[in-house]
């Protein structure tokens, strides 16, 4: 495997594969020795040309969990970072020896971009409103902990579809897992385009969560507002925030995710994200045994 | 195109059950009992040899040996045997290994190479008072200086040749195999 980009060349068997690489990772972060020498040798770096502290850290540790080098390119100013720059800066690191690129990026395709421009590894750690595969892995993962399997299970994803990464490659991992997709969200912010085997596309939350299996909210930037996307956040919470009552629709087992950071309140409940039935937190710790497992898969698997 | 090509047959089952009981009753001699002793078996063919080895130490001791399984392919420092989608073990200790006697347990010894991974891998899991290695064929060519304290069985090879240790947990069989690599292996 050269890049994880998205999913678009991934089988299932090699999806499953590094889900059951991510199960002895987390084995390892559970031993009093919390670190294994697999990336011995190798460097890693992580180009951050959008900010995200947790989504970096998170890679970082992964890295350095297993004995690879680290180092970190963080652009102040993304909007400067573009085009040529961006090149320059890839092939400059690249000069530098690395094995692996993890590029974060506010514009769709730059990490395909990157990796077009180096013979190093690319993992896709968010690129603009297209993809952020370790996200929607982590999340699988997270179900699979928590129902044994993602055979049949029914996801509904509520929000921002239309600007979220986060919705598109949930939607393009969890069908080829076995797992039904119900993306939901105002009509403005939701591209009727993404209906596809296994995923379907509503404007109405109560037929989104009904018999559901997990509820994702995701997170709505409010900058939204001013684009005329919504009309006011009163109407949008009254219509759309996953809360403890809309759950009742869902099965009694159902669970709810979130890829933080959340706006409390508004696309989640406060209450309903800090209860029983939450898993963010496992996410975030989730997050950690999965991309180690993707990094172990580039590095230490042929191409 | 490289073949393999097969030579004879090493040993059979009754061979192997026999050099199982030797090994379990040189480890009782030596450890003078079995006390804090416990056995674990490295991926594949090392984890149902150390439970048939745990088996026969707890039917000649009347105690209950526990064994574990440890899986070696992050310690590797070989990456060229590793596949074209990495496949990773699930490592299972369920005892603490501080304090206790471990005999580590392989199939084949060769260059010595996973019998290094495997202390390592072990040693991240605690401290064990000491480590032993146990191994049904010690075929030669090692390349550390390592080796292992109980051999089933020494076969002298010739690095064109291939040990395979069959074993009924599996393979469906209990036998060792010698084959020879014919042809021309291009790299």
């Amino acid at each position: 495997m050269k890049d994880l980009l998205d999913f678009s060349k991934l089988d299932r068997a090699q999806l499953e594969g590094m889900l059951e690489t991510a199960v002895v990772m987390a084995g390892v972060l559970e031993r009093p020795v919390k670190k294994v020498p697999a990336l011995q040798g190798f460097t890693v770096c992580t180009a951050f040309f959008e900010n995200s502290t947790r989504t970096r850290l998170s890679f970082e540790l992964a890295a350095r969990r297993m004995s690879a080098d680290v180092v970190t390119f963080t652009a102040a100013n993304s909007s400067t970072a573009k085009g040529e720059s961006l090149k320059d800066t890839i092939q400059t690191l690249e000069a530098m020896k690395i094995d692996a690129f993890i590029v974060r990026h506010g514009a769709s395709g730059a990490a395909h971009q990157v990796s077009r421009w180096t013979n190093a590894k690319v993992v896709n750690a968010g690129d603009g409103r297209r993809a952020h595969p370790t996200q929607a892995l982590l999340d699988a993962y997270t179900l699979k902990q928590k129902f044994g399997s993602l055979e049949g299970l029914e996801v509904a994803i509520i929000g921002d579809v239309r600007h979220s990464r986060v919705a598109r490659s949930n939607a393009e991992l969890l069908p080829k897992l076995g797992a039904k997709v119900r993306l939901c969200g105002p009509a403005t912010l939701l591209p009727a385009e993404l209906e596809a085997d296994g995923v379907t596309v509503t404007t109405d939350i109560g037929e989104a969560l009904t018999g559901a299996h997990a509820v994702m909210a995701l997170r709505l930037q409010l900058e939204r507002m001013s684009a005329g996307y919504l009309p006011s956040l009163e109407e949008y919470r009254e219509t759309y925030q996953v809360n403890a009552q809309r759950m009742g629709k869902a099965r009694p087992d159902a669970v709810v995710l979130h890829p933080g950071p959340m706006n409390r309140d508004l696309e989640i409940e406060s209450v309903l994200a800090d209860s029983g039935r939450s898993l963010v937190l496992q996410q975030v710790a989730n997050g950690l045994p999965v991309r180690m497992a993707v990094l172990y898969h580039l590095l230490v698997g042929k191409n | 195109m490289a073949r393999l090509e097969f030579k004879a047959k090493l040993l059979e089952p009754d061979d192997m059950r026999r050099a199982i009981t030797r090994i379990a009753h040189e480890i009782l001699e030596r450890n003078k009992g079995a006390s804090n002793l416990a056995i674990v078996g490295i991926h594949t063919r090392g984890i149902p040899l150390a439970e048939r080895i745990a088996l026969k130490v707890s039917e000649l001791e009347g105690v209950t040996i526990p064994s574990g399984k440890l899986d070696i392919t992050l310690y590797r420092d070989d990456l060229s045997e590793v596949g074209l989608q990495p496949i990773v073990r699930q490592t299972e200790v369920p005892f603490d290994i501080s304090s206790r006697r471990i005999v580590l347990v392989d199939d084949v010894f060769y260059t010595g190479r996973t019998a290094r991974a495997g202390l390592d891998a072990l040693i991240d899991l605690g401290r064990p008072t000491s480590i032993q290695l146990a191994v049904l064929i010690d075929r030669g060519h090692r390349e550390l200086p390592i080796r292992a304290d109980y051999v089933g069985k020494n076969i002298p090879t010739s690095k064109q040749e291939i040990v395979k240790v069959k074993l009924l947990e599996t393979d469906g069989e209990d036998a060792v195999e010698l084959y020879e690599l014919r042809g021309e292996v291009k790299s």
